[in-house]
């Protein structure tokens, strides 16, 4: 590395740092001179934060999303280097730390490119104007008789060229144009979206050096286990820590302090035992003595609660969507399935359990955690730390790798309780969940019921749907009466129903909360994809038809479906809807490449079958397919394909990643994924109880990718709901042993 | 006082003879490419070889591995090779295997102790080695294509590989990534 390198980052590491007197330059700069020349543009220019180029030419791109396996740190700087025309070569990646300059830093959802697409292109854009700008300046010829390309700027009548790095203090004393002026590519034209660039962690992973939150490590830290309340809303009624401090290396145990319902995304409060060591915290730990007080959530029982569930869809529910009317009609049995399907408490057990590192100095407060959303959660601890809102840029919040989060790094308790601890030791401190914790103590995907019914009509489609669910909603995490998911939750595959029906009912229940609800991969698209993609297979059995035909009569013509309609208010992920249309088109043709890629109507031996099952999530079309075999009871999985329109794809590998990685959530799933609670505590501990799909479950894995210049969706989630369905109807299609009831190891081994 | 010989350096751990090796590496010698996962050997984030043999350092204690050859990921890559340059290391980047990576250190000790035992397995001893390893980004797949491409190459590069593995050699250049340290450690003790 030399030391102009260096230089340059140490200087960008400074702008992209999160003191808001630092002034923040586009163009990489001796920071003194283009400092004050840039102040006002910069102020009026947002993007100058992400993108900065040293003389020596070398780029620097920030990345403001977190990263937990999805790749985006090397997508966001792949859209940027797109578009300011650089060489990937010679590109490096810092990280955002928790910055509300940077806009949405919320990594969920899906969302990092489906939903800034275009704003992360104009950031290396408006960077690109501005070189073009100062190489025409410096030519003294109109901005529009140069180009950049691959690092240079080129006059095009001369073919004159000047690098990045020459024109770099130029561009900086220029004033960035507006973003919303500047030239895009034309997607013919590129040469890094779409492309398989280097990928910017690969080579710290491999040799072991990526550094994720547990691996922090501070001067005098010290490392805190916490003993959380077994039952949500449980307090502590007194402990014993005498025996706990007699182990070497335990320094202290310091009760959290109480909280209360709604929980939000709080800690749970409890007791820590803080050591030097994580062993001697880990038997501090066992010897902790600790009364509890349960609190009103001890009666809970999941089994008997999915059950009340399962009877509760059977009713008819609040009216979400509607169009006809489905209860004045005579349903004739004869051509009528109905359906309750239920799925259980999920929990998201990324490898990395959730850790973060605190100092806390009086109103000052430096982090380092995994966290899905830097920004919330530095908004969480200034509030923790009675700071005003002014006073939040006293914490420093930097964001790590995370090993895993699948929605759990979103919540910001596990900061909450560094801070908490670090504030109160006054050393700095490390809190790590054990594998118990995070099973014992996650945020949970909803225990849930979900009810269709219909009946087949002439022409090999159906009418008369109902659709009803039932599961405790998200949002009482924030409010304790909250008893229905909100209208964006039910956006999620229930009220996005996109099937050409004349008759419709769609319905929801209220429900209580007993454990804390929250968003696991693809959240209530798990239930509602499983429910849906189930059903329509019920049907192909009932109308003697393959499963595919069933999907394509349900979708009828070529139309973009607007649930709003039904009288719903559909908010499509947020995304705009004449954008992302609900596309029957696309749909039917992805369920036809699944059906062909993976040859469903094949011919099978007796005891094998094929499932195949569809949805529409987070911007993304996906469809799955799975051939099982079912001998001796037992489920074998031989064979999975999902095929993926996710329109525009920036870096086809992690596409393809994803979707296998969707494939072997799915199968965890849908195979064996169950919390179960009994009264009011989780009943599993680590990963002998809590299986999670390993290498001798996973069969041969097909990604076919659909090639499209439509604006992109999502890839984390999406790949996820159709794969449990598909898993369940190809069980029915080799032993007629319909799964209505997640996982499948209640019925069969696996 | 436990004297250790970790990635091929003399070590001494002043540590509880009980302390587990994972929080030792971690939180003692602050090598923190072995990971964490569950602290039940139920996972293989944690997997080190101990004299070439692939274990879970979170439930082998620091008193039954005293005198012992440790490998870590820091050390798995050939001595004389930049860091990460093993055969499973460079197929590992060949098949961008990761995703969060947080598995990966210990997908990668157990795929070599796993090569260095069986230098061409078939597919089912591939998983049967393997399946104590998880992954929940999911990537077995690549985990599979992986290990098969690097056994291979270093099947290819027969001559040198084989005569490696039969005198286990220390600083095999050609890839059989894990050194058998057991000699070494002897040398040691009888300097
Ligand atoms: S951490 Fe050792 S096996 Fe999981
Ligand atoms: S790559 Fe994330 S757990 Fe394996």
């Amino acid at each position: 590395m030399n030391s102009i390198e260096n230089v340059s980052r140490r200087g960008f590491l400074k702008v992209a740092g999160i003191t808001s007197g630092t002034f923040v330059l586009g163009m990489n700069l001796p920071l003194s001179n283009a400092q004050a020349k840039l102040a006002t543009s910069a102020l009026n220019h947002e993007l100058n934060f992400f993108v900065s180029i040293a003389s020596d030419s070398m780029v620097t791109l920030v990345c403001h999303r977190s990263e937990m396996g999805q790749g985006i740190r090397t997508s966001v700087p792949q859209i940027i280097a797109e578009e300011l025309e650089a060489d990937w070569q010679k590109v490096s990646v810092v990280q955002a730390k928790a910055d509300s300059k940077y806009g949405s830093q919320g990594t969920a959802g899906s969302a990092s490119i489906r939903n800034h697409f275009t704003s992360i292109r104009q950031i290396g854009a408006v960077a690109r104007e501005m070189l073009e700008q100062a190489a025409a300046n410096i030519w003294q010829v109109e901005q529009a008789s140069v180009k950049a390309e691959k690092h240079f700027v080129i006059h095009t009548a001369t073919g004159e060229k000047i690098s990045f790095g020459e024109l770099a203090s130029h561009a900086a004393k220029l004033t960035p144009p507006e973003s919303k002026t500047v030239k895009l590519k034309n997607n013919a034209d590129f040469s890094l979206i779409g492309k398989d660039v280097k990928l910017v962690d690969l080579d710290n992973i491999v040799a072991g050096k990526a550094q994720y939150a547990q691996d922090i490590q501070l001067p005098d830290m010290l490392i805190a286990t916490i003993v959380r309340p077994p039952v949500v809303g449980g307090k502590v009624l007194s402990f014993d820590a005498s025996e706990a401090l007699k182990i070497k290396g335990v320094v202290d145990v310091i009760a959290l302090k109480p909280r209360s319902i709604p929980v939000t995304t709080n800690p749970l409060s409890g007791v820590a035992v803080l050591a030097n060591n994580t062993w001697a915290a880990l038997e501090g730990r066992k010897k902790l003595k600790i009364k509890w007080q349960h609190g009103d959530k001890a009666f809970h029982n999941s089994s008997e609660f999915s059950k009340k569930l399962a009877k509760q869809v059977n009713q008819q529910g609040e009216t979400v969507a509607k169009k006809g009317d489905v209860y004045n009609h005579q349903y004739n049995n004869k051509n009528t399935v109905e359906a309750t399907y239920t799925v259980p408490y999920i929990n998201h057990s990324p490898m990395e359990t959730p850790a973060a590192t605190a100092i806390v100095n009086g109103k000052k407060c430096t982090i380092w955690a995994g966290t899905q959303n830097p920004q919330w959660a530095k908004g969480n601890v200034a509030r923790e730390l009675g700071l005003a809102k002014d006073e939040q840029d006293n914490i420093e919040l930097n964001v790590t790798l995370m090993g895993g989060a699948f929605g759990r790094k979103s919540k910001a308790d596990f900061i909450i309780e560094a801070v908490e601890l670090a504030k109160a030791s006054k050393r700095p401190v490390k809190v790590i969940w054990s594998r118990e914790d995070d099973i014992q103590h996650g945020f949970y995907h909803s225990i849930s019921a979900n009810y269709c019914k219909a009946e087949l009509t002439d022409n090999g489609s159906a009418d008369y749907w109902l659709s009803r669910n039932a599961y405790p909603p998200i949002g009482w995490l924030w409010n304790a009466e909250a008893k229905t998911p909100s209208d964006a939750q039910l956006a999620l595959g229930f009220g996005d129903i996109p099937f050409a029906l004349n008759n419709l009912s769609i319905e929801k229940h209220a429900v209580d909360s007993f454990v804390r609800p929250g968003w696991v991969r693809s959240v209530a698209c798990i239930n509602n994809g499983f429910a849906l993609g189930s059903f329509v297979d019920e049907l192909a059995v009932k109308a003697k038809v393959p499963t595919r035909q069933m999907w394509l009569n349900l979708l009828g013509d070529d139309r973009h479906v607007d649930p709003n309609e039904n009288g719903f208010k559909y908010s499509n992920y947020d995304l705009d809807l004449t954008a992302h249309p609900i596309d029957t088109k696309r749909m039917k043709s992805l369920i036809n490449l699944i059906s062909d890629k993976a040859k469903v109507e094949q011919k099978l031996p007796d005891n094998q079958g094929w499932g195949i099952s569809f949805l529409r999530s987070f911007g993304s079309f996906v469809a799955a397919a799975t051939k099982v075999e079912v001998v001796n009871n037992k489920v074998t999985v031989l064979e999975m394909h999902t095929a993926v329109d996710c329109g525009i794809v920036v870096t086809p590998d992690r596409v393809k990643a994803q979707m296998e990685g969707a494939m072997v959530f799915g199968l965890s799933i849908a195979l064996m994924g169950e919390i179960s609670v009994e009264e009011g505590k989780v009943q599993q501990s680590n990963f002998h109880d809590s299986p999670v799909t390993r290498m001798n479950q996973v069969p041969e894995m097909h990604v076919h990718i659909v090639e499209s210049d439509a604006p992109p969706g999502g890839i984390g989630e999406p790949g996820v709901p159709p794969v449990a369905p598909s898993i369940t109807n190809a069980i029915y299609h080799a032993s007629k042993t319909r799964i209505r009831d997640l996982p499948v190891n209640k019925v069969f081994s696996v | 006082m436990i004297k250790i010989i970790l990635n091929n350096k003399p070590v001494e751990l002043d540590v509880d003879p009980q302390m587990p090796l994972l929080y030792a590496l971690r939180d003692e010698l602050k090598l923190t490419g072995t990971k964490f996962g569950c602290g039940a050997g139920q996972c293989g984030a944690c997997t080190v070889h101990v004299n070439g043999v692939a274990m879970r350092s979170c439930i082998t204690p620091v008193s039954a591995i005293a005198e012992q050859a440790i490998t870590t990921i820091e050390g798995l890559a050939d001595n004389n090779g930049k860091l990460g340059d093993s055969a499973v290391q460079v197929a590992w980047r060949e098949f961008k295997v990761p995703q969060c990576g947080y598995c990966q250190s210990g997908q990668m000790m157990s795929a070599a102790a796993l090569l260095k035992a069986i230098p061409l397995p078939t597919d089912e001893q591939i998983i049967e080695h393997m399946q104590g390893n998880i992954c929940r980004c999911g990537t077995y797949k690549r985990i599979k294509a992986a290990i098969k491409s690097a056994a291979t190459r270093v099947s290819e590069n027969k001559s040198s590989a084989t005569a490696s593995l039969s005198t286990n050699t220390i600083n095999n250049p050609n890839g059989v990534e894990i050194f058998d340290a057991r000699q070494f450690a002897h040398k040691k003790q009888g300097a």
